[in-house]
Formats: structure tokens, C-alpha cells, sequence
């Protein structure tokens, strides 16, 4: 039996007295795109660096395809393209440059290395910049530039942290069909995110807050563990929704599902819930803002797990340009 | 061998990346090479007629060491760029060894103040030293040597600072005194005992002492060709061998802790 691409066993990691990533477990197969969605300092980046082979963990352990970094850190290395939040392309070398120096860096003979470097120029649209200094590239060309290069040494393993950070929708939308064209062909993807529209499309979700682990599914399944459909109802002031939320549960009793407050909204699930708001509308005339109706998001079930927002969750400074 | 190979591919690939960097940044040349010989101007013309020796004669060494000392400088300066603007993160997770990295920044940085040092030995005329070609081409295999161990110096020191401030700091406080005594602005003999002490046991002095007599210059008795050579060659030695060490020691520099201090405590 073939290991896994990526193997995590109860890694945890602490920075002074915080744990930062406390006892996660998952494994990634080949040909499958994993998103680790969570707030900022949720403890994504710390799991991105651990994995990448930049930070090593308290306690548990990795493999990548079955490869102990602690006894095998070069092998482990070759098989790891890393593409990081932040740029890691010198922007003071071309593109070319910069691609021919990952070459050696990752022991490519020359001649493998010009035919590779050509190949992954044109996978990702890029052979016309090819010249072109770094510095010169709009944000969305870079990040492809960022991705080329990480998979120069054709890894079976992508890791990505934050990829679409500052990419437009467009530039967004072909990262994602290029991940998952990267998954078709076997490599496994794993990559972190803060976005429920990047997390929808990956095979699996695991949903990391405060350092744990809480979900581990696949995105239509995370959803289904939400009774049928979500009712938000925003109260009219801001102080208002627990006061709501007790009136609402009186009235309604049992029948109303499960009812939670979150900030200055209250939210029910339940099945068939289309039949349940107009009754709750005429029950409480004035005392709305507004009411929505809507399949559950990922950021529902978010919500379910954690009685939080996933705003509010963002820990206070933390977030950009974390390295 | 071929996994000798594939760490030297690096290194040089490393290294040639310093080189190519360094002619984009036309602003580097001119602040690597003007200083130095502008204060060698100034300050010859100034002590004229003050010294034993012509005093242009007795400065030029120092002054192309000091040429080389500025390159290192900026070369490894550029060690801390290379962590803030993200290309060294890159690196660090390639399965580049240690020893590669730093061979390949010590050899980049010690080619580009090689570039900048050798040329003024064409100005050798200039100075009143009297010198024949084996001495020119002692000298210009010394440059090299100092290049290799200031470089190697730099980049041990670069490698842990979070900012090119930091590094200004150690610049003044470090760097230049050591250059100050060595010999290249004053000689030993004459100085104050304790003075003395210090630019004896300054590995400095000692290249800056081989490549004055390479060039004709006059060195104290004491000083002599295999001692200075040999001293010169072990900084280089120990000074790589630091580089190396603070790599493999601290792979990841002042990041991880940065990374700490950004990942706040949540209440």
C-alpha cells in the first residue's frame, strides 16, 4: 500500500505558554486538494511552516510519502514544493532566472532543468515574461511565477499558504482550476486559506481554530452535519438578539431548531425553513433588521463549531505578512 | 561525488545570483569603491609630509582592504534583505545543505569585493611602492584570502540580525575598529602598549601586514611572511567554518521568534 502524500500525527506546537497547534491529526492522498480553513493565527501557518520543514514540532510527527523529515529532511525536501504567502522569488532576476536557480537548487541536470523550466513557463502562461525582471510582473503573474517555480522539481507534494492572497477574482478563479488540474495529474495540494470560496473547492476541509482541528470532511458533508436550512435574522439593535433569540425559543418552543446568537444576529437551523419564516416574521413585526434564508455555508458550520463568527475569530494583529 | 557536485551547482548558482544582483544595482558599485578611495586621497594628502614614509604609500593597502571590507559588508547586508523580502524562505525549505549556503554567499560576495579591490592595484604606480609582479600577484591572492574571511566574517554575523540597522551597529561598533587596528591607519610600532595589544591580536592586521609587504610596503620584524600568512589563512578558516555553523545552527535566523511575537496570545 502506498503511504499517503501527507501524514500528520498529533502535531503540536507551543510559543512560549500558547499553543499554538495542539494535537492535529490528518493525512492527504495523492491527487486530492486539501484546504486548512480557519482564522487568521487559527494556527494554519504555524502547521504550514512545520510541514514545510521550517519549524519543527513540539511534539507528534509527519511524514511525506511515508518519509520522516527528522531522519530523511533532504529526501523529504524534494518532494515538498512550498509556495509561500509571502513572495519568494529575488525580484532583481527574470523570471527565467529565477526558474534556472530553483534548477540548481534542487539538483536538476542542466539540460533536464532548460526543457522543464520551458515546460512550466508555458503551463502557467508565461513564456513571453520569461525576460522580464520580477519586479515588473503584476501581482496575479507573480503568484504564478511563484507556483512554477515551486513545482519545477515536479514535487508530488504542492503546499500553498494563503495562495490568493491580493489576487483578483479572475486571477483567483484560474489558481484554483490550475490546483485542480495539479490534483488530476496526482500531486496532492494542501493549502491554507481564510476564504469559505477557496475551501469549496478543495476535496476535503479541515477546519483549524485556536490551534485544534475541529472538522475534517469533505465540503458538501461539513454542511450536511447542519440541521437542513439556516434562518439569520439580524435584531434591531445591537444589544437586542439574545433578548431575541429567548423570544423566539418561547414562541416557537422545540419546534424552532437549533437557535444560536452570534454578535447582533440570531440564527436558527432547521429543515424546511421556508415555511418557518413568515410565521417567524408575523410573530415579531418591527423587531427585525432584516432575515435571510440560505443553505448552510461553510462559514455556518464554522459558526456551529465554534459560536463564533468568522471575523470576530481573527486573532487581534496577527495576519498579514505572517511569515 | 555527484552529491559534491550538486552542492557545489548550488553554491556557484548562490553565488552567481550575488554577482547578477550586484549589476542591477548600479547605486552599490559607486558606494562600495568612491568612499575608500576618497578618504585615501583625503587622508594621504593630509598626513603628507608627517610620516616616516610617504604617507600615500603607507595607506594604500589599508584602503583596498577596507574597499574589500565595504563589499563584504554590503554583500552580506543582503543576507538580511534576502530574509525580509522573502527569497531566503525559498531556499531554507530547497534541499540545499548549510554548508552550501553560506559557500555560496561567502563566494559571491568575496568575488564581488575581489572585483572592486583588484582594480586598485592598477594604481599601484600612483603610490611611490615599489613592487614587481609576483608581489602584485601575492597581493591580489591575499585579497582574495581577506575577501573569502571577511565575507565568511559578515554573513556569521548577518545571518541571526532581523534588520540592516542591526547591522549598521555592529558595522560601526565592530567592523570598522577592527579595520582602524589593524595597522591600516596607523602603525603597531609607536602605538600605546594596550593599543598595541589590541592590533596584535586583531587577525586583521596580520592581512593587512601580508599584503603591505606583498606590495613592498615595510612591516614590523616580528611580523613575518609565513606568520602573517598563516594567521590570515586560519581567520578565513574559522571565519567560514562560523558562517557555516550559524546556518545549520540557526536555520531559520531571528524567524522563528518572530514568528512568536507575531502570533499574539488570544484572551
Amino acid at each position: 500500500m502506498t503511504p499517503p502524500a501527507v501524514e500528520a500525527r498529533s502535531l503540536s506546537r507551543a510559543f512560549g505558554a500558547r499553543a499554538a497547534l495542539a494535537d492535529v491529526t490528518f493525512s492527504v492522498p495523492r491527487g486530492e486538494i486539501f484546504a486548512l480553513l480557519g482564522p487568521n493565527g487559527g494556527g494554519k501557518t504555524t502547521l504550514f511552516r512545520i510541514l514545510a520543514t521550517l519549524l519543527p514540532p513540539d511534539a507528534g510527527s509527519f511524514s511525506i510519502d511515508g518519509l520522516d523529515p527528522a531522519a530523511a529532511g533532504r529526501a523529504v525536501r524534494r518532494r515538498l514544493g512550498v509556495v509561500f504567502q509571502s513572495p519568494s522569488l529575488d525580484k532583481k532576476l527574470t523570471v527565467g532566472e529565477n526558474l534556472a536557480l530553483q534548477g540548481d537548487l534542487y539538483g536538476l541536470p542542466s539540460r533536464a532543468r532548460a526543457a522543464r523550466v520551458h515546460e512550466l513557463l508555458e503551463m502557467f502562461g508565461l513564456e513571453d515574461r520569461a525576460c522580464d525582471l520580477v519586479e515588473t510582473l503584476s501581482g496575479g503573474l507573480a503568484r504564478r511565477a511563484e507556483i512554477a517555480k515551486a513545482l519545477l522539481h515536479a514535487p508530488p507534494v504542492l503546499l500553498l499558504d494563503e495562495p490568493s492572497t491580493g489576487l483578483d477574482p479572475g486571477a483567483r478563479r484560474d489558481l484554483i482550476d490550475a490546483l485542480a488540474s495539479l490534483a488530476r495529474s496526482g500531486t496532492a495540494v494542501l493549502l491554507t486559506t481564510h476564504l469559505f470560496e477557496e475551501a469549496d473547492a478543495a476535496h476535503r476541509i479541515g477546519l483549524l481554530d485556536r490551534g485544534r482541528l475541529l472538522a475534517l470532511d469533505k465540503p458538501a458533508a461539513l454542511k450536511a452535519t447542519l440541521g437542513g436550512d439556516v434562518v439569520t435574522v439580524e435584531a434591531k439593535d445591537d444589544a437586542g438578539a439574545p433578548a431575541l433569540a429567548e423570544g423566539i425559543r418561547s414562541r416557537f418552543g422545540a419546534e424552532a431548531g437549533r437557535i444560536t446568537v452570534v454578535g447582533p444576529t440570531v440564527r436558527v437551523e432547521r429543515q424546511a425553513a421556508h415555511t418557518f419564516v413568515p410565521r417567524l416574521v408575523e410573530a415579531f413585526p418591527g423587531a427585525f433588521k432584516s432575515v435571510t434564508l440560505g443553505a448552510p455555508s461553510l462559514e455556518d458550520v464554522f459558526i456551529a463549531r465554534t459560536g463564533r463568527r468568522f471575523r470576530e475569530a481573527d486573532a487581534p494583529e496577527a495576519g498579514s505578512g505572517a511569515a | 561525488m555527484a552529491r559534491h557536485e550538486r552542492h557545489v551547482k548550488s553554491s556557484l548558482a548562490l553565488a552567481r545570483r550575488e554577482i547578477v544582483r550586484f549589476f542591477r544595482q548600479k547605486s552599490r558599485i559607486v558606494g562600495a569603491v568612491a568612499p575608500p578611495l576618497v578618504m585615501w586621497i583625503l587622508v594621504g594628502s593630509g598626513f603628507h609630509g608627517s610620516f616616516r614614509e610617504d604617507s600615500f604609500a603607507y595607506f594604500f593597502p589599508g584602503t583596498v582592504v577596507l574597499v574589500v571590507l565595504f563589499a563584504a559588508i554590503f554583500a552580506t547586508i543582503s543576507v538580511i534583505e534576502d530574509r525580509r523580502e522573502g527569497f531566503l524562505q525559498g531556499v531554507l525549505v530547497s534541499p540545499v545543505a548549510p554548508f552550501s549556503i553560506a559557500l555560496g554567499k561567502v563566494l559571491g560576495g568575496a568575488a564581488l569585493g575581489l572585483m572592486q579591490g583588484l582594480p586598485l592595484l592598477l594604481l599601484v604606480p600612483l603610490t611611490g611602492l615599489e613592487v614587481d609582479a609576483a608581489g602584485l600577484l601575492a597581493a591580489a591572492a591575499l585579497l582574495a584570502l581577506l575577501a573569502f574571511a571577511l565575507t565568511s566574517l559578515g554573513f556569521a554575523i548577518a545571518w541571526s540580525l532581523e534588520s540592516t540597522q542591526g547591522f549598521h551597529a555592529i558595522m560601526n561598533l565592530f567592523l570598522i575598529p577592527m579595520w582602524l587596528l589593524s595597522g591600516a591607519f596607523f602603525p603597531l610600532d609607536g602605538a600605546p602598549p594596550w593599543l598595541h595589544l589590541a592590533m596584535a591580536v586583531n587577525p586583521l592586521t596580520y592581512g593587512v601586514g601580508a599584503l603591505r609587504r606583498a606590495l613592498g610596503g615595510a612591516t614590523p620584524a616580528w611580523m613575518s611572511a609565513p606568520l602573517s600568512l598563516a594567521v590570515t589563512v586560519a581567520f578565513a578558516v574559522l571565519m567560514f567554518a562560523a558562517a557555516v555553523a550559524v546556518v545549520a545552527r540557526f536555520p531559520a535566523g531571528p524567524a522563528a521568534r518572530l514568528a512568536a511575537a507575531r502570533e499574539p496570545e488570544k484572551p
